[in-house]
């Protein structure tokens, strides 16, 4: 069971989430000026990375807001957490703290 | 007494306490420590079942959880049994009862080892060769034959009646092995003030310091040192020990899986504990201190009962007392089977001879075994064994540089040990997702880059020597803590004294024997019953990928996930293609470590506690009633008030015409209701709802309907507006949640500006439907505080009063047709108002109904259920909804969609009426529609059947149906296919009663 | 003249029943009337002054006045507790005192039914089926929480060392009940 950092209530366990997919796809402003193609793309293609991937949880089961994670889709490695309308985090500042392991990536021993 | 191979002294046995059993039958005594294996060692059984393809006779292979072979049933009744239990792992208990697996009529007489006469028809891939053709015998013959030869134990035959029990637990350091690795880690780590969790799966600590009788550490006994260990580790509140726990499953972020065995060693287990407990344990950092495995050798015959790893053999002798046999020959490649071959000789078992592969063997065990008058062998091997129900015979043979075997010789025995070598248990490191590395010079697998906050210590990283691994153990227990950010542990050294050092080398493989090699059988794995040369001929028709030849052969793929099988048959493998055991690769570790019951994995959700079962306040009348439940979701609703006699269809009739006569009482508490809050709400409503708010005066009501992003119906429902900035909104039973998440995430993460918050009261109101052409007579006077009149309180509006003294939301609101109130009251009230409301009704035979009859008014007037109506595949407009879309707002979740030219052919499937021509025809749901029945299939399909049902007030069937182009095709005759015969249909508009609408205003 | 409609609570029968388990005892708590209060953080301050108890501002926790309790669900939400019978005169308070002011306040008395279980073994039994730390370090006293039981949503408070308060939505009331009885029946020996 994953342990997923809420960014209000701290570190929790997974049961208590509800996974919201790809973070960072705004609803468009007005989504009348867009065409069918835009709006297809905006309603179904998402990235889908192997690798590090913002995704949008929702601590449904605690304080029920949504945030963001960047979670490392290969090993399941949590790499930030932030709240709804924060910016998305440098991915490969985050990728090279995953390279140092899993310790590093915990935050811990990053001097080691 | 207990056994004639009962050692006079010696062992972590209970001599004061002897214990009655039995095995097939037969009673047997044994004594308190001893395992169910040793306490038939002490009686000279070692013939503990029949093997799984061949049904060879199988002995007691090893002392610990990799058993493959003595699996046996245990329980004293079908309710408390267990089938293929291993020996080693069941404690003694007065009383227990076992039963050899996979034989019949007896373990001694079995009629299908005929299957190992025939074994040259069985290679590997037989199955999959042998029934392909013809392809219809696979069904009628191969498949039930092969299913009632396959398996091993028998699964009982009734429901278990023992208790699960289940655990999230937490801990700084969690260590992983209760062993001499696992015990200094444990200190280290407890030391430093870190939460401590220490899990092993015997019933004692010490690991393989149970067995040692030799060591000494800091100047005690190994055991008296392990007692220490332990008494320390109990004295501190920071420290738990589990003890009978296996660690069987390593997942993502340091979370563990542990199975805990609470009664199954008890001779009474008191009704007050569970038989099992399984933990999910959160650790901040893990230290696996598994310990490691023995490898058998394998060789033509190895399979023989009396044939049993050295070391095995060594903790029956030293742990529990007992000789596995009287005369012993040791076939190894590596020095751990000297030191066996001196403890076994020490309790007075003769060695007749060690026969090792290695040509110059040398060092201080080979030396000692050579001084203690051992006749030691170099550059031989064992080429078979002979006996029937147990070794009586080994062949020895000298085996030359080019594999030749000369000068064999027969060499009476009744034990074969054996010992190829140690493999590291690198399995939870593996499952933790972490790099394996192989080691040349110890021919094994050990930890590489770690995946988690993980450490190995001890054995399991391929350190064998004592000295070693307790240091090991201590330093990757500390380490741990201060990662875990705990510090401050004293150095500390353990001396180790009286153990001879041992090189790790060793042997992966099949030994050569210069037999022919197509007519031995030289087991790798024992459980499923692969050959060294099943292997081979795996590599021969092309295998090349040992995860193929694991599923070809099936090597390793059995309960013991190939522990004692693995490493030879990637040794077999790298011999036969001629490549180093890195290119082969190694097969995936996946949990569980070892089998965990059923039952832990299922803990208390079973029978009554699988789900939560919702009831409403309501609920008891009803069932007092006698009324029919269904389940909606986890909901349970009435379905129907059946009187004396009735069925289904005479209860739904009756209460279908009492609500169309007079008033029917009806309990819709289930509805989703959330409640909408603030300045923005409505500003909010138009964005979420298709329709338009704005102008909805408070104390008015509106029909709702909801779409997804992609313009599809999500849910619908009738919305109060309670005030200019308070809404009250109603979804279906099952998508209140569904809503409400829907409506937060708009909430939260598009539209974080508006003033507005949402509240779940689904449970704050009881909510009472009555309905009916009496249904304001019938409530008129419990109501204070509101004018009841239809003037006051026109179809479609909502005040706020008390009814029975109770506060009350009232909603004048129909979901029947009829004249309709909706009452909500504060649920601890919902029953008293209900009782009032029915007793009120009496005068007017206020009949209650459920779901069913619910269904059917509603069908009459085509009022659509999301998610009966509509499959996700709808919009508004398909299901007669697009009077509901609000065509002046610009946007709403959903708008863009439903705007596409996809959306506007007419050919889509949109909402109809069907009438059959037999009135008393009732479709069924779910039934395909077409318009010529005379096609050949696959036939052009229009659409389907959504909703029938029995209209007693119409006297006729009536349906509701999704049909391609369906509302330019009123009046047209279709087909509803059934097996045998057409039924044909008329396309009608989608209400069937009233469809003026008149009787909604009483 | 009609009567009175009385109260059922969802677990009145159960709870007439429950075993004494001293290591781990339980019993419901007697009926309350409860709010949920959401909003602005300009209204959080008057909110509190008007309920008698000062929102607590920290994650997770929750403070109490003369019988009164507000606990930290989310950063804009609060459940509100206080006496039976009370509800009416806190709503018409907190809402003269808000007026204005952007939140929104939802009597929810009759949504929640409350239980405790109290002793040396509560938190054992409340992680039979909940997944978080019950340590005194993670989840001190004062300590509050939606989370998990099993397949159910609770409010858990921890009110002592070895008292826990859960706030659990009245249809799956008898469920908790029904799972907690059965994780305690270990301790009844």
């Amino acid at each position: 069971m994953l342990v997923i950092p809420c960014p209000y209530c701290g570190p929790r366990p997974e049961l208590e989430f509800r996974y919201g997919g790809e973070a960072h796809i705004a609803r468009p402003e007005d989504p009348s000026t867009l065409d069918d193609e835009a709006w297809g793309a905006f309603l179904y293609l998402r990235s889908n990375p192997k690798g590090l991937h913002a995704e949008r949880w929702r601590h449904i089961h605690g304080c029920a807001r949504y945030f963001n994670v960047v979670r490392d889709t290969i090993s399941d490695t949590i790499l930030a957490s932030y709240k709804v309308g924060e910016a998305k985090p440098d991915m490969d500042a985050l990728a090279r703290i995953l390279a140092g392991g899993p310790r590093a990536a915990a935050g811990e021993e990053k001097s080691k | 007494m207990s056994g004639a191979y009962r050692l006079p002294s010696g062992g972590r046995i209970n001599r004061q306490k002897p214990i009655s059993f039995t095995f097939d039958g037969k009673k047997y005594q044994g004594f308190e420590g001893d395992t169910l294996a040793s306490a038939l060692i002490a009686n000279g059984v070692l013939l503990a079942g029949r093997s799984f393809k061949y049904h060879r006779p199988r002995g007691i292979l090893s002392a610990g959880a990799d058993e493959p072979n003595a699996l046996v049933g245990v329980g004293r009744d079908q309710a408390h049994y267990t089938p293929n239990v291993r020996m080693t792992m069941q404690e003694l208990y007065d009383g227990l009862v076992a039963e050899s697996q996979n034989r019949w009529p007896s373990l001694m007489f079995d009629v299908g080892a005929i299957n190992d006469m025939l074994s040259p028809f069985f290679p590997a891939g037989f199955y999959y060769k042998t029934f392909m053709w013809p392809r219809k015998a696979w069904d009628a013959f191969y498949e039930p034959k092969i299913r009632s030869m396959a398996g091993l134990g028998k699964a009982p035959t009734e429901a278990d009646a023992d208790r699960y029990s289940q655990r999230y637990a937490h801990c700084d350091v969690l260590v992983i092995g209760g062993g001499p690795a696992g015990l200094a880690a444990a200190l280290a780590a407890a030391e430093s003030g870190a939460r401590v969790m220490l899990a092993d799966d015997q019933p004692e600590f010490g690991g393989s310091l149970l067995a040692e009788t030799e060591a000494t550490i800091d100047g005690k006994s190994a055991i008296d040192w392990v007692a220490e260990m332990v008494a320390a580790l109990k004295a501190r509140a920071n420290v738990t020990l589990l003890s009978r726990t296996q660690a069987f499953g390593y997942y993502p972020h340091n979370s563990i899986g542990l199975s805990e065995r609470l009664t199954d060693h008890l001779a009474n287990p008191p009704a007050h504990l569970p038989r099992e407990r399984f933990w999910t344990v959160h650790a901040g950092e893990v230290v696996i201190a598994a310990g490691s495995l023995e490898r058998p050798m394998v060789f033509p015959e190895n399979d023989r009962p009396g044939v049993m790893l050295a070391d095995s053999a060594r903790i029956y002798v030293n742990r529990y007392g007992v000789k596995p046999g009287k005369r012993a020959v040791v076939f190894t490649a590596h020095d751990g089977a000297y030191r066996a071959a001196l403890d076994l000789k020490k309790a007075g078992i003769e060695i007749a001879a060690i026969a090792d592969l290695r040509h110059h063997p040398e060092g201080p065990l080979v030396e000692a075994a050579k001084a203690a008058g051992i006749d030691v062998l170099p550059g031989t091997s064992v080429t078979g064994t002979a006996g029937r129900l147990r070794v009586k015979s080994a062949t020895l043979a000298r085996i030359g540089a080019d594999g030749s075997a000369m000068d064999e010789r027969q060499v009476e025995c009744d034990l074969v040990l054996m010992s190829g070598g140690i493999t590291p248990s690198v399995h939870l490191f593996s499952q933790s997702k972490g790099k394996l590395r192989f080691d040349e010079h110890l021919k094994a697998y050990v930890p590489g880059r770690p995946a988690e906050r993980e450490r190995s210590a001890g054995a399991c990283r391929g350190l064998y020597a004592l000295s070693a691994v307790i240091a090991d153990g201590f330093a990757q227990g500390e380490g741990a803590a201060k990662s875990a950010g705990f510090g401050g542990v004293t150095a500390r050294t353990f001396a180790v004294a009286g153990t001879l050092e041992s090189d790790p080398g060793s042997f992966l493989g099949a030994a050569p024997h210069g037999r022919d090699a197509s007519r031995v059988k030289a087991f790798v794995d024992f459980q499923n019953d692969v050959t060294a040369k099943d292997i081979r001929l795996a590599t021969r028709e092309g295998f090349r990928s040992i995860e193929h030849v694991k599923r070809y052969t099936t090597t390793g793929m059995a309960t013991d996930q190939g522990k004692t099988s693995n490493m030879n048959a990637l040794g077999i493998v790298s011999e036969a293609l001629e490549r180093d055991i890195p290119e082969i690769g190694l097969t995936t570790f996946r949990p569980p470590y070892t089998p965990v019951s059923f039952g832990a994995f299922a803990g208390a959700s079973r029978g009554d506690l699988f789900d939560p079962v919702r009831t409403t306040p309501i609920h008891g009348w009803a069932a007092e009633q006698g009324a029919a439940f269904e389940d909606v979701g986890i909901w349970k609703r009435a379905h129907y008030f059946p009187k004396a006699g009735e069925d289904m269809h005479a209860a739904v009739e009756r209460e279908c015409k009492a609500v169309r006569d007079s008033v029917g009482i009806f309990d819709a508490s289930t509805l989703g209701k959330i409640e909408v809050v603030g300045k923005d709400a409505a500003t909010f409503m138009n964005r979420i709802y298709t329709n338009a708010w704005t102008k909805l005066e408070p104390g008015r009501l509106r029909y709702g309907v909801m779409l997804r992003e992609d313009g599809f119906v999500m849910d619908d429902g009738v919305v109060g507006r309670m005030a200019d900035d308070r809404f009250h909104v109603t979804t279906t039973t099952g998508g209140a949640p569904r809503v409400l998440a829907h409506m937060e995430d708009y909430l939260q993460t598009e539209w974080a500006d508006l003033e507005v918050w949402l509240t779940s009261t689904t449970e704050e109101w009881a909510v009472i439907a009555v309905q009916g052409p009496n249904a304001r007579k019938v409530i008129e006077p419990l109501v204070e505080g509101i004018d009841l009149s239809p003037e006051a309180m026109p179809h479609m509006s909502v005040a706020v009063g008390k009814i029975c003294g109770v506060p009350t939301r009232l909603f004048r609101v129909s979901f029947t047709g009829e004249l309709g109130f909706e009452i909500n009251v504060p649920a601890d009230y919902g029953r008293a108002v209900w009782e009032a409301v029915f007793a009120a009704g009496k005068a007017y035979d206020i009949t209650p109904y459920g779901t069913e009859t619910m269904h059917v008014l509603r069908a009459e007037k085509g009022y659509i259920i999301v998610g009966q109506e509509t499959d996700g595949t709808a919009v508004p407009d398909d299901v007669g909804l697009g009077w509901a879309v609000g065509k002046a707002k610009k946007d709403f979740v959903g708008k863009r969609s439903i705007v596409r030219d996809e959306f506007q052919k007419p050919d889509r499937k949109q909402m109809v009426g069907l009438l059959t021509d037999v009135p008393a025809e009732v479709l069924e749901e779910g039934a395909q529609i077409v318009a010529d029945p005379k096609q050949p299939a696959p036939m052009t399909v229009l659409g389907q059947v959504t909703s029938s049902y029995m209209s007693s007030v119409l006297g006729h069937s009536i349906a509701l149906a999704m049909v391609k182009g369906g509302r330019a095709r009123l009046g047209e005759t279709l087909y509803v296919p059934m097996p045998g015969r057409a039924i044909p249909v008329k396309v009608v508009e989608p209400i069937f009663f009233d469809k003026e609408g008149v009787r909604l205003n009483g | 003249m009609v009567e009175t409609a009385i109260r059922t609570g969802a677990l009145d029968a159960l709870s007439a029943r429950a075993p004494a388990i001293a290591a781990a005892s339980l019993r419901t708590c007697p009926p309350a009337s409860r709010f949920n209060f959401r909003g602005r953080p300009e209204a959080f301050g008057p909110a509190g002054e008007a309920f008698g108890v000062a929102l607590p501002q920290t994650a997770c926790r929750a403070a109490s006045e003369s019988g009164r309790h507000a606990l930290w669900l989310g950063p804009d939400e609060w459940l509100l507790i206080a006496g039976d019978g009370e509800a009416a005169e806190i709503a018409a308070k907190m809402e003269s005192a808000l007026a204005g002011l952007p939140h929104s306040l939802v009597e929810v008395s009759h949504r929640n039914t409350a239980l405790e279980i109290e002793g040396s073994h509560a938190a054992d039994v409340i992680n039979s089926g909940c997944p978080l730390d019950l340590s005194a370090k993670a989840f001190p006293v004062g300590m509050c929480t939606r989370t998990i039981f099993h397949k159910a949503e609770i409010v858990l408070w921890r009110i002592a060392e070895n008292r826990f308060r859960l706030e659990v939505w009245r249809s799956f009331a008898a469920y908790v009940w029904a799972q907690l009885e059965e994780a305690r029946r270990e301790y009844g020996a």
